[in-house]
């Protein structure tokens, strides 16, 4: 589903690499997980993912199911199918949180050739992701993410994804900022979306997500390159051992 | 033999000079023409116009090409079930009486020989041509106490133009919604002014909105007086989404203690145009608040903010505040703000701020990574940054009225 080729990506303004030659494949109905310590290149790799103009792809490729996504902008990858779940989510003040959704959603029907859901049935989409991820509805009253907790974010975000019903799910760091309670029913809902024609990367600093988000691999990035691949026992020696000596060996 | 020296008139200020009816009907209006005459337009030196030269500028009034706009009587008002008032120069007030409301036409013209915008020259310009343009008087009085449905003023259209006069008394403990209708000039020149006196009593509660959505020809000058009494409150709102030549006047004096103004509005401009809001508000009694704050989107042209804050000696536990922000889309436009603090208490909260900035990339980002093409991203966030302020108005009818007015300007814009 997500191949990355010899990926190679540096800050558009400073010219500073981050990216230095990622490989990798992530197949339909696999959880990834990416770990690493700080700077390594986890944020940056899921902003390329998700288009962001402030980073520039200097050499490699990144296909999705087949195709080359590095000339699309972040809309046209959306409505493919790939989806960013924020470790910091967007506060912005005059925009309606429904309004926001309902326009997101329509828009990559749109852009897909399906028609717009009409409102009860966008309404009861809604009703039915929020009771699951226990979002008060007075909450989406709100404009977007203002006012929200650091745990009400990241349910909004994992309900936006629940809404989109992409095929890549990109998770930057979506345990950051949030306590046991809130980390389960996260994960709760994200693990309700796992299946066969869906993806996941999930970027993490922590072992404690992926106990409860179960992965199927485990790939170690270090300065923009990924340096070990294993399954979820990986995250375990990491637990245990640290970077340290992987990068050892790596180096 | 005077040795004042007259000044060389600009061909366009000539031009507007001849457009006022040359005998006009009211005594007052006679003198104005005279004083119009003599004194002629400010220029830029004239400091309270100097970012509006309207010397150079009038010359968007006569030379702008009339354009077909919709006559006044066919418009549905800006709120259901508002009352119509017609402000004509010379003629009866039309606009059924009711209960707690009287009309009456008084025949007055603005005075024009004393300015409340102490920049101005002896004369007061906006008024001036008002009265020379032979606008004269509509009373409209709200009794005590009562809460009338919306009542919406409209000047009515001549061959020189439309140009209203309103003298509003919202009497103690009243409540009432004034909507200001500027549509576009139809038929006759188009230029327009307009001058508002408002008295809110004590008590009393006035949410007047101004709608101005005049064609792209069209010049319109006015001003609006207010006087607030005592735990009266005043909150306006100014939509400005359209016209050639715009310049919008507010001087509020608070009169009693613990009256409260809250002042709001969003100007679009687009290429080609000029517009120009000037706002004094007077606190001359202690205990009195106001908040302002304008949201401006520029596409092209240039905008102007002028807003001064004046604190009279006595005048303790003033807490005013004023912010003009703008969101620059294009290169093309400019938007030129002044704020001004004139402060003689020495226990009082006042301060302002001035924005300039352009779509947050962040946000963009963010909304497009949903699924959300650009374009639509971009208008929503556009709309996002003018709704706040139109959804402090805590009316709803006022509100969908405002944002169904600002979404046809931004779909024109798209």
């Amino acid at each position: 589903m997500l191949e990355i080729k010899n990926l190679h990506a540096r800050v558009a303004e400073t010219g500073t690499e981050i990216l230095r030659g990622i490989d990798l494949k992530v197949e339909a109905g696999e959880v990834a997980a990416i770990m690493g310590p700080n700077g390594s290149g986890k944020s940056t790799l899921s902003y390329i993912l998700a288009g962001r103009e402030d980073y520039e792809v200097t050499e490699g490729d990144i296909l999705f199911n087949g195709e080359s996504i590095l000339e699309m902008d972040p809309a046209e990858r959306a409505a493919s199918g790939v989806f960013l779940a924020f470790q910091y989510p967007l506060e912005i003040p005059g925009v309606a949180t429904m309004t926001f959704l309902k326009t997101a959603v329509n828009a990559q029907r749109k852009a897909r050739g399906e028609a717009e859901l009409t409102t009860p049935d966008f309404m009861r989409r809604v009703k039915t992701s929020a009771a699951d991820l226990k979002i008060d509805m007075d909450m989406l009253k709100r404009p977007l993410n203002v006012g929200f907790s650091g745990g009400e974010k990241k349910r909004a975000e994992i309900l936006q994804m629940a809404l989109l019903q992409p095929t890549l799910c990109v998770m930057d760091e979506t345990d950051s900022g949030l306590d046991i309670d809130a980390l389960k029913i996260v994960s709760d809902g994200v693990n309700a979306l796992r299946g066969p024609e869906r993806a996941f990367l999930v970027i993490t600093h922590y072992q404690r997500l992926l106990d409860h988000i179960v992965p199927d691999t485990v790939h170690v990035l270090y300065k923009g390159r990924i340096i070990r691949s294993g399954d979820k026992s990986l995250a375990l020696t990491l637990e245990n051992e640290g970077y340290a000596q992987i990068i050892g060996e790596a180096a | 033999m005077t040795v004042h020296q007259l000044r060389p008139r600009t061909a366009a200020e000539s031009a507007l000079i001849a457009l006022a009816p040359s005998a006009p009907v009211a005594v007052h209006a006679q003198a104005a023409l005279d004083a119009l005459h003599r004194e002629g337009l400010p220029n830029r030196r004239v400091e309270a116009w100097h970012y509006t030269d309207l010397r150079q500028l009038i010359a968007r009034a006569t030379s702008g090409a009339v354009e077909a706009g919709q006559a006044d009587d066919v418009l549905a008002p800006l709120l259901a079930g508002s009352l119509v008032v017609e402000l004509g120069a010379g003629t009866a007030p039309s606009g059924a009486d009711r209960d707690g409301l009287s009309l009456a036409h008084t025949g007055d013209s603005a005075d024009w020989r004393t300015s409340p915008n102490h920049l101005d020259r002896p004369v007061d310009t906006v008024r001036l041509l008002n009265a020379a343009f032979g606008a004269t008087a509509v009373r409209v009085s709200v009794e005590a106490g009562t809460e009338l449905p919306p009542i919406e003023l409209r000047a009515q259209g001549t061959a020189a133009g439309a140009h209203g006069f309103a003298i509003c008394d919202v009497a103690a403990g009243a409540k009432a919604v004034i909507v200001e209708r500027l549509s576009a000039n139809a038929g006759g020149a188009p230029f327009s002014t307009g001058v508002s006196n408002l008295d809110i009593g004590d008590g009393a509660e006035v949410l007047w909105i101004v709608d101005q959505t005049k064609s792209a020809g069209d010049t319109h000058l006015g001003q609006l007086n207010v006087r607030i009494g005592a735990d009266a409150r005043f909150k306006l709102f100014v939509l400005n989404a359209g016209g050639a030549l715009v310049r919008y006047e507010v001087h509020s004096e608070t009169v009693g203690e613990g009256a409260d103004i809250a002042i709001r509005g969003v100007n679009l401009l687009r290429d080609k145009q000029h517009v120009d809001v000037t706002t004094t508000l007077v606190h001359s009694v202690a205990h009195t608040t106001a908040t302002e704050v304008f949201r401006n989107v520029v596409t092209g042209g240039t905008g102007v903010f002028q807003g001064m804050i004046k604190v009279a000696p006595g005048a303790q536990k003033t807490d005013a505040k004023m912010a003009c922000n703008s969101l620059l889309l294009s290169d093309e436009g400019e938007f030129l703000a002044k704020p001004e603090l004139e402060i003689f208490a020495d226990d009082v909260q006042c301060g302002h701020g001035a924005t300039a900035g352009e779509i947050n990339e962040d946000h963009l980002f963010y909304l497009m990574s949903r699924g959300i093409p650009e374009t639509s991203a971009r208008a929503l966030l556009v709309k996002a940054f003018v709704a706040e302020v139109v959804e402090e108005l805590e009316h709803d009818a006022a509100v969908e009225a405002l944002e169904a007015r600002i979404d046809a300007w931004l779909e024109l814009s798209a």
